[in-house]
C-alpha cells in the first residue's frame, strides 16, 4: 500500500500581479501548470472517510479524481467529475470551496495544514480538457436527430437551466431553453466579470450542450412572448423554471433616484454582458473617481473590482457587519485587498446627497455595532446614534442582494410561491404544477452556482420520472 | 437569427422619423398598446427600447416609430427592408388599461409620441369608446400619421407650435379646450417628458378644470427591461421608486415626478453626445472613401 505523506502547504496559485490586474480585465488566477496539479494532487491522503464527497452538493468523486490527476491520467479525472458535474470549469473557479468540500477534508483538519486546493485541481482537469479538445467552432446542423423525442421546455439559461437541459438530453429528450437575454450564461455572463470567470469558457460548456441537440432560443422572454400553455400547444410536454432572482433590492433611504446610483446588477450587466469596458462596444457605464460599493458578498467584490479596472481612483466596499460576516468567498476578498480596494466595515449609509443637476455627491453614513445573532446566525449590526458622517462619492452601487423576479411567475395561474415570491417545490424540484419543475436562485433565493446546477440536475431527474408516470406524489 | 425588416419609410421630409415595420409573428400575436420591444442591432450596439407602434397578428408584423436621435437610431434609419435586426425583444412592459368608459377618452401624441398612441386608440376604439385624438408637433414636416388616426378614432384635432399646419398652439392648448365644453373620462398622454408633464398638470384637478385620470408613458434609460437592473427607476410624487418597464411604462400621470425622469434622463447626455459625434464622423470618412472609391473607378 502507498504511503501518505502529510504536506501542509498549498501548491500556490499563479496569478497575475495585483497592480498590473487591477488596470485589465484579463483573468485573475492563472491556473495550476500539470507539475503544480500533480504536486497538489499528491497532498491528497485518499483517506477512507471522503468527507469532501459529502461537502459538494453534486457529490462529485473528489480523490478518485484527485488520484487520477495524481497518477497523471487527466482524461480519467475529467471523467469522473462528469459523472456528477457537466460544467467543471465554471465551478472550479467559482465555488465557495472552503464552505464546501474543502472545509470537509481531513488534511485541513491537522494542525497547521490546508485542505487540498480542490477547486484549482477541478479547474485544471476542466481547462486540461477544454485545451486538448478544442472543439472549434460550433457548427450548427451537426445537431442530434430529435424526431419523435418528447419535448420539455427550459426556461432561464443560468447554471440551473443549463445543467437540466444537459441532463435531459442524455437522457434524449427534445430540450428547448428559452432564454430573455441574447446571451445564455445567466449570472455567469451578466453578473460574474471576466477576470473572474472568462466568457469563453461558459461558451463552450454552451456549445457542449448544443453538441448534445439542445436548442437555444434566445431573446425569448417567457411570461411575456410565450405563456406556459403557448408552449404547451406546441408540443412541449414539460417545463423546468430557472429564471433566476433578479430584482435589485435599493436601500430605502434618501437620493436613490440621483444619477450615479446604480445597482450591481446594472453595473455588472453594463460591463460584462454589454461589455462597456471595451470601447468598440456602444453600451455606456457611469464612470467616476470614487466609487462607494454597498455590501459583503460576492456581487459586492465583482462590482468594486470592476470599478477598479474601469479607472476610479479609490473603490470602497461599505459594509454593516465586520469583516468576519463578509459572505463573499474568501479568495475573492483576498484578491479585492490586494487590489487595494479600501474596506469600510461596520457602516451603513443613511443618505444619499446629489448636486444641483441630479448627480451624486455625497454619501452619509453611520456607524454600526454587532449586536445579538439574529435569524441568520449572524450578529445583528445595530446603528449607533448620532455617529453619522458624510463621504465625497461619484457613485453609490448598491450590492445588496436581490429578489425573485415576479415577471414569469406571475403570469402562470396556480404556481404555488412562498411569501418572498419564490418557487416552491417538492423534493423532485416539482412545482404546485405537476409538469412544471423549479429550481436555482428562483426556488432558494440568491445562492450559489453550484446548488443552482444541483438543483437543476434533481429537476432533470423528476422530469424524466414524471414523464415516464414514475413520480410518486409526494 | 434575427428580425427581417419588411418595409422603412421615412415619415418627414427632414428624414428624423421613420416607420418600420418588422416581421416578428410570434410578437404580433402578444403586443398591445403600452408595450415596448428592445433591440439590439449589432454585436458591439447597445440594447435600447422603442415603443410598440403597431401590430398586426395576421402578417404577423410589429410596427415602430422610430426619431433619429442617438447612434442606435441613426444607425437603424440607415438599415433597409430585408436585412435583420439582430435582437428585437418583447412584447414587455404592462399592457394599456383598455375600458369601456362613460365619457370620451382623448389620446395625446406629441412628436414622435404621436405613433404609440396609435394601438391604444384602436384598442379603446374596439371596445366602444369616443375616441378624441390631438395630434401635435413642432411643425407641419413632423406631423404624420393623421389620415391612419382618421380612419379609426371619433374625432382628430391637430396642432402646430409654429402654426404651419392645424391650430397653433400646444397639445395642452387644445386639451384645455375640450376639458372646458365637456365631460372627459380618461386621458392618455405620451411624447416629451415636458408635454406630458403640463398635461398631467392640466389635469390633475389642481387648477380650476374638473380632475381627468391621466396616463403617461415613461421612456427612461433601460437595459434589459425585465426588471433585473433597476436603471429605469423613477420616482413617484410620494418617494416611492418604481421600475417603468415591469411596473409601466404607461403609468399614473398624476404620480410622477418628472423632473426627476428628465435629470435621470441625461445621465448619460454627455457621453452620448461625444459619441454620436465620433459615429458621424466616422460616417462621413466612410462616405468620402466610398465616394474616392467611386470616382476611382470612373
Ligand atoms: C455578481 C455575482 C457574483 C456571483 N458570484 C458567485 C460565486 O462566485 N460563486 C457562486 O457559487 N455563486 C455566485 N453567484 C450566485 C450565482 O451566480 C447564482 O446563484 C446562480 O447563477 C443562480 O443560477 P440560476 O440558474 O438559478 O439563475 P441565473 O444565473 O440568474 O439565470 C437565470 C436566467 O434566466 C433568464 N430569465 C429570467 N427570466 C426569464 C424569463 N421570463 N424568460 C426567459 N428567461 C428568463 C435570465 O436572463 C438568466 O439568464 C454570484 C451572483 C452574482 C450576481
Ligand atoms: S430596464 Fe432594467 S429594470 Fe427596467
Amino acid at each position: 500500500m502507498r504511503k501518505y505523506q502529510i504536506i501542509k502547504t498549498r501548491t500556490p496559485m499563479p496569478q497575475q500581479d495585483p497592480h498590473e490586474r487591477a488596470h485589465n480585465f484579463s483573468e485573475v488566477a492563472l491556473g495550476y501548470t500539470e507539475e503544480m496539479a500533480i504536486k497538489e494532487a499528491n497532498r491528497c491522503i485518499q483517506c477512507k472517510t471522503r468527507p469532501c464527497v459529502k461537502g459538494c452538493p453534486v457529490e462529485v468523486p473528489i480523490p478518485e479524481f484527485i488520484a487520477k490527476v495524481a497518477a497523471h491520467d487527466f482524461e480519467g479525472a475529467i471523467d469522473k467529475i462528469k459523472e456528477k458535474n457537466v460544467l467543471p470549469a465554471i465551478c472550479g473557479r467559482v465555488c465557495p470551496q472552503e464552505t464546501q468540500c474543502e472545509a470537509k477534508c481531513t488534511l485541513g483538519k491537522i494542525t497547521g495544514s490546508r485542505p487540498v486546493a480542490i477547486g484549482r485541481l477541478e479547474r485544471f482537469v476542466a481547462d486540461w480538457e477544454q485545451r486538448v479538445k478544442d472543439i472549434g467552432e460550433f457548427d450548427e446542423g451537426t445537431c442530434v436527430d430529435l424526431s419523435g423525442k418528447t419535448k420539455v421546455a427550459v426556461i432561464g439559461a443560468g447554471p440551473a437551466g443549463l445543467t437540466c437541459a444537459g441532463e435531459l438530453a442524455k437522457l434524449d429528450y427534445d430540450v428547448t431553453i428559452f432564454e430573455a437575454f441574447h446571451k445564455t450564461g445567466g449570472v455567469l455572463v451578466y453578473g460574474i466579470p471576466e477576470f473572474r470567470l472568462p466568457k469563453k469558457i461558459v461558451q463552450k460548456e454552451i456549445d457542449n450542450l448544443r453538441e448534445c441537440g439542445v436548442k437555444i432560443k434566445l431573446d425569448a422572454v417567457v411570461g411575456k412572448l410565450y405563456t406556459l400553455e403557448d408552449l404547451e400547444e406546441q408540443g412541449y410536454k414539460a417545463f423546468f423554471i430557472g429564471v433566476g432572482a433578479g430584482l435589485p433590492i435599493f436601500l430605502n433611504i434618501p437620493g436613490i433616484e440621483l444619477n450615479g446610483v446604480l445597482s450591481a446588477n446594472e453595473y455588472l450587466t453594463r460591463v460584462n454582458l454589454m461589455k462597456a469596458y471595451d470601447p468598440s462596444y456602444d453600451t455606456m457605464v457611469d464612470s467616476g473617481k470614487v466609487i462607494a460599493v454597498l455590501g459583503g458578498g460576492n456581487v459586492a467584490m465583482d462590482s468594486a473590482r470592476t470599478a477598479l479596472r474601469l479607472g476610479a481612483e479609490k473603490v470602497i466596499v461599505v459594509y454593516r457587519r465586520s469583516e468576519k460576516e463578509i459572505p463573499a468567498r474568501r479568495e475573492e476578498y483576498e484578491h479585492a485587498v490586494e487590489e487595494g480596494i479600501e474596506f469600510h466595515f461596520l457602516r451603513n449609509p443613511t443618505k444619499i446627497i446629489g448636486d444641483e443637476k441630479g448627480f451624486v455627491k455625497e454619501m452619509e453614513v453611520i456607524k454600526m455595532e454587532l449586536g445579538e445573532p439574529d435569524a441568520s446566525g449572524r450578529r445583528r449590526p445595530i446603528p449607533i446614534p448620532g455617529s453619522e458622517y458624510t463621504i465625497s462619492v461619484d457613485l453609490v452601487i448598491m450590492a445588496i442582494g436581490t429578489r425573485a423576479n415576479p415577471l414569469l411567475t406571475q403570469n402562470i395561474p396556480n404556481l404555488k410561491l412562498n411569501k418572498w415570491g419564490y418557487i416552491e417545490v417538492n423534493k423532485h424540484m416539482q412545482s404546485s404544477i405537476p409538469n412544471v419543475f423549479a429550481g436555482g436562485d428562483i426556488v432558494t433565493g440568491s445562492a450559489t452556482v453550484i446548488s443552482a446546477m444541483g438543483a437543476g440536475k434533481e429537476a432533470a431527474k423528476g422530469i424524466h420520472k414524471f414523464l415516464q408516470g414514475k413520480l410518486d406524489d409526494s | 437569427m434575427g428580425w427581417k425588416i419588411l418595409s422603412k419609410k421615412f415619415l418627414n421630409n427632414e428624414q428624423s422619423v421613420f416607420e418600420m415595420v418588422v416581421e416578428a409573428p410570434d410578437m404580433a400575436k402578444k403586443a398591445h398598446g403600452g408595450n415596448f420591444v428592445i433591440l439590439r442591432l449589432t454585436e458591439q450596439g447597445e440594447r435600447f427600447p422603442l415603443t410598440v407602434a403597431d401590430y398586426d397578428v395576421e402578417k404577423g408584423t410589429i410596427t415602430i416609430v422610430v426619431m433619429k436621435i442617438g447612434k442606435s437610431t441613426t444607425e437603424l434609419s440607415l438599415m433597409e427592408p430585408g436585412e435583420e435586426i439582430l435582437d428585437f425583444v418583447g412584447p414587455l412592459g404592462k399592457s394599456a388599461h383598455i375600458e369601456k368608459y362613460e365619457h370620451p377618452v382623448v389620446l395625446v401624441g406629441g412628436g414622435v409620441g404621436i405613433a404609440p398612441i396609435f394601438p391604444q386608440a384602436k384598442e379603446l376604439k374596439a371596445i366602444g369608446n369616443h375616441v378624441i385624438v390631438i395630434l401635435g408637433a413642432r411643425t407641419k414636416d413632423l406631423l404624420f400619421w393623421e389620415d391612419k388616426f382618421r380612419q379609426i378614432v371619433d374625432e382628430v384635432i391637430v396642432t402646430t407650435d409654429d402654426g404651419s399646419y392645424g391650430k397653433k398652439g400646444f397639445v395642452t392648448d387644445r386639451l384645455k379646450e375640450l376639458m372646458e365644453n365637456k365631460p372627459l373620462s380618461h386621458v392618455i398622454a405620451i411624447g416629451p417628458i415636458i408635454m406630458m408633464k403640463f398635461v398631467a398638470k392640466l389635469t390633475n384637478g389642481q387648477g380650476d378644470l374638473p380632475k381627468i385620470p391621466t396616463t403617461v408613458s415613461l421612456n427612461p434609460i433601460m437595459v434589459d427591461g425585465t426588471g433585473m437592473c433597476g436603471g429605469c427607476r423613477f420616482l413617484t410624487l410620494d418617494g416611492q421608486a418604481k421600475f417603468a418597464c415591469v411596473d409601466g411604462p404607461d403609468v399614473d400621470g398624476h404620480n410622477v415626478n418628472f423632473d426627476n425622469l428628465i435629470a435621470r434622463n441625461s445621465r448619460f447626455q454627455r457621453e452620448e453626445h461625444e459619441r454620436l459625434e465620433k459615429f458621424e464622423h466616422e460616417c462621413k470618412l466612410l462616405a468620402m472613401a466610398d465616394k474616392a472609391e467611386g470616382e476611382c473607378k470612373e
